[in-house]
């Protein structure tokens, strides 16, 4: 064997370790994040985390039922101003958009994709937060809602994209207007991939923190309505995880399972209504 | 143009005035041909008149006339890229769907230009038939139903669905799964099913794409009859690729090269004795 060929075996030996190793490297740390999670916040989950507010500091007990049901109003309303601007802006670029203003959409698109998440949380501070004078709800799902935009309007693009253009020829044969060919063929026909997306984009905003500090701001209590502040997961992680008490730790890692937890299901549970939902409806 | 069809003149010589004119005219030009007196009973269904049509700047249709008279089967048959599919598509505004298009000349479906009509109307009137099945991602009962309800109809649609479906030649198959998928069909019953929602608004004409392209031997026989069934309550006109299909299904046949209409003749005539060299270059595989 000569001296050369050794040698490019050797360095396609080395490239094809490196990458192996990048890619175990890779999911090797998604496993032992979510180890470490569910050993640590299985631990400390118990009846009341789930059902209790949080107790005075010193306290034992207690627990973070507030920012369970917070997290939810906040990304329930999130999703409510994420996904009509999101979807709509999706169909417009997919079945609309000439060649200048699509091009000028997405790439908008893209920057606001880009822009720091606690700029955001500026934004959402300055329009909502200081005309109303108070932290709200509607203030951090707001900064969420607007974050979900882009992966929103992406994604719909993509699987509206990916609908075979005879479709829309059917129904327009069978003379349906334009839009009414979109409402009943075109999105029907990407919407598993469309609601997918949106869960991305939801997974994606569940576990922001910096927009929510000055916007959602953070409630020991309760919050009735959308117009108090409101304690969420992600905030309450920030603020327990930093602070000096050890219980205050081991609560931060259970309320970062909930978290997960609270995605997971979202998603899970989509998808499976959806799957039903589209076996009957084909 | 004379006012009068000569379709439906009684007078012989008014026809024979025209063929004379159109040659005078264009050689390029052809309406009915004279031996359409072999076909009483027919009125004529479309009158189209300098048609052309172009995308940006490439013109695909070079304008030419034809007539396409009502309960036969015209076939359009030419090589790739004559256009054939393009005037499929002109004469219910489909075209229109495509960015940059235009189209020249004087389209009359029963003497009214269509031009002018409400787009949805004309649709509904002149159904459509694609090159691929393209069953929306609905059950079979929905997919039928798709035309009726977008026209706003809610009552009898079962009705409807069963009439359209047994026009269709596809009710016995069917008939026990209306509620699945439409994707669950094989390709010949997809292709069926978009027969079937085409006739469920009651066109009076039926445009097919090359309807048997993506479909085995058996299914296309399948097609071809219901063809043959349906030109009693429809005006057909067919694009095909395959010549042996034109020579089978239908009663008039057009030929097409390079968007312009070359020959329109019976179809026995077109096929046994064509009168244009380039005609009987391509029937007999010399090219396309």
């Amino acid at each position: 064997m000569s001296l050369r060929e050794c040698r490019r075996k050797f360095v396609n030996a080395f490239m094809f370790a490196l990458t192996a190793f990048s890619a175990l490297a890779t999911v090797s740390v998604l496993f032992v994040i979510l180890g470490y999670l569910v050993y640590h916040g299985g631990k400390n989950i118990n009846w009341s985390f789930l059902t209790k507010l949080p107790t005075p500091v010193g306290e034992p007990g207690g627990g973070m039922a507030n920012a369970i049901v917070g997290s939810a109003k906040l990304l329930f309303l999130a999703l409510l101003v994420g996904v009509p601007v999101g979807v709509s802006t999706g169909i417009y670029l997919a079945e609309f958009g000439g060649k200048t203003m699509g091009f000028f959409i997405r790439y908008t698109t893209d920057l606001l994709n880009g822009v720091p998440s606690i700029v955001i949380g500026i934004f959402a501070y300055t329009v909502i937060v200081l005309p109303m004078r108070h932290f709200s709800t509607l203030a951090g799902s707001f900064a969420l809602g607007v974050m979900m935009i882009p992966i929103t309007v992406r994604s719909t693009e993509q699987f509206l994209r990916a609908v075979p253009n005879p479709l829309r020829e059917g129904a327009m044969a069978l003379g349906a207007s334009k839009w009414r060919t979109i409402l009943t063929v075109v999105v029907p026909a990407a919407g598993s991939g469309i609601i997918s997306g949106v869960m991305l984009a939801l997974a994606r905003v569940a576990g922001e923190t910096a927009p929510l500090l000055f916007t959602a701001f953070s409630n020991r209590y309760w919050s009735s309505g959308w117009n108090d502040p409101v304690a969420s997961l992600p905030v309450m992680i920030y603020t327990y995880a930093i602070g000096p008490y050890a219980d205050w730790h081991e609560q931060a890692w259970a309320a970062g399972l909930v978290l997960l937890a609270l995605v997971f299901v979202v998603n899970v549970g989509t998808r499976l209504v959806l799957a039903r939902k589209v076996s009957v409806s084909r | 143009m004379s006012s009068v069809s000569p379709m439906r003149s009684v007078n012989g010589m008014d026809s024979a005035d025209k063929q004379s004119n159109q040659a005078a005219r264009s050689p390029q030009k052809f309406s009915l041909p004279p031996d359409r007196a072999a076909y009483p009973g027919q009125t004529l269904r479309f009158k189209i008149s300098e048609l052309r049509v172009s995308f940006g700047a490439k013109e695909v249709l070079h304008g030419f006339d034809i007539d396409i008279s009502s309960n036969i089967v015209t076939a359009v048959i030419g090589p790739s890229g004559c256009g054939k599919s393009t005037f499929l598509r002109s004469l219910n505004r489909m075209t229109e769907t495509v960015r940059h298009a235009r189209v020249h000349g004087d389209i009359l479906l029963d003497d009214e230009n269509i031009a002018g009509m409400d787009v949805v109307r004309l649709r509904r009137r002149v159904g459509m038939v694609f090159q691929r099945p393209n069953p929306f991602p609905k059950s079979i009962f929905e997919n039928v139903a798709y035309g009726l309800r977008i026209n706003g109809h809610k009552d009898s649609l079962s009705e409807a669905v069963e009439r359209s479906l047994r026009r269709a030649a596809l009710w016995e198959e069917v008939k026990d799964q209306l509620h699945s998928s439409a994707y669950a069909l094989s390709g010949g019953q997809q292709q069926r099913l978009c027969i079937a929602r085409a006739l469920a608004v009651d066109p009076e004409v039926l445009l097919l794409d090359e309807p048997c392209s993506a479909l085995d031997p058996v299914t296309t026989a399948k097609i071809e009859e219901l063809l043959f069934q349906l030109k009693a309550s429809c005006t057909i006109v067919i694009v095909t690729h395959n010549m042996q299909q034109a020579a089978r299904a239908s009663d008039f046949t057009a030929f097409l090269l390079e968007g312009r209409l070359i020959e329109y003749q019976p179809t026995p005539k077109l096929f046994t004795t064509p009168s244009d060299p380039r005609t009987e270059a391509y029937i007999t595989g010399r090219f396309g």
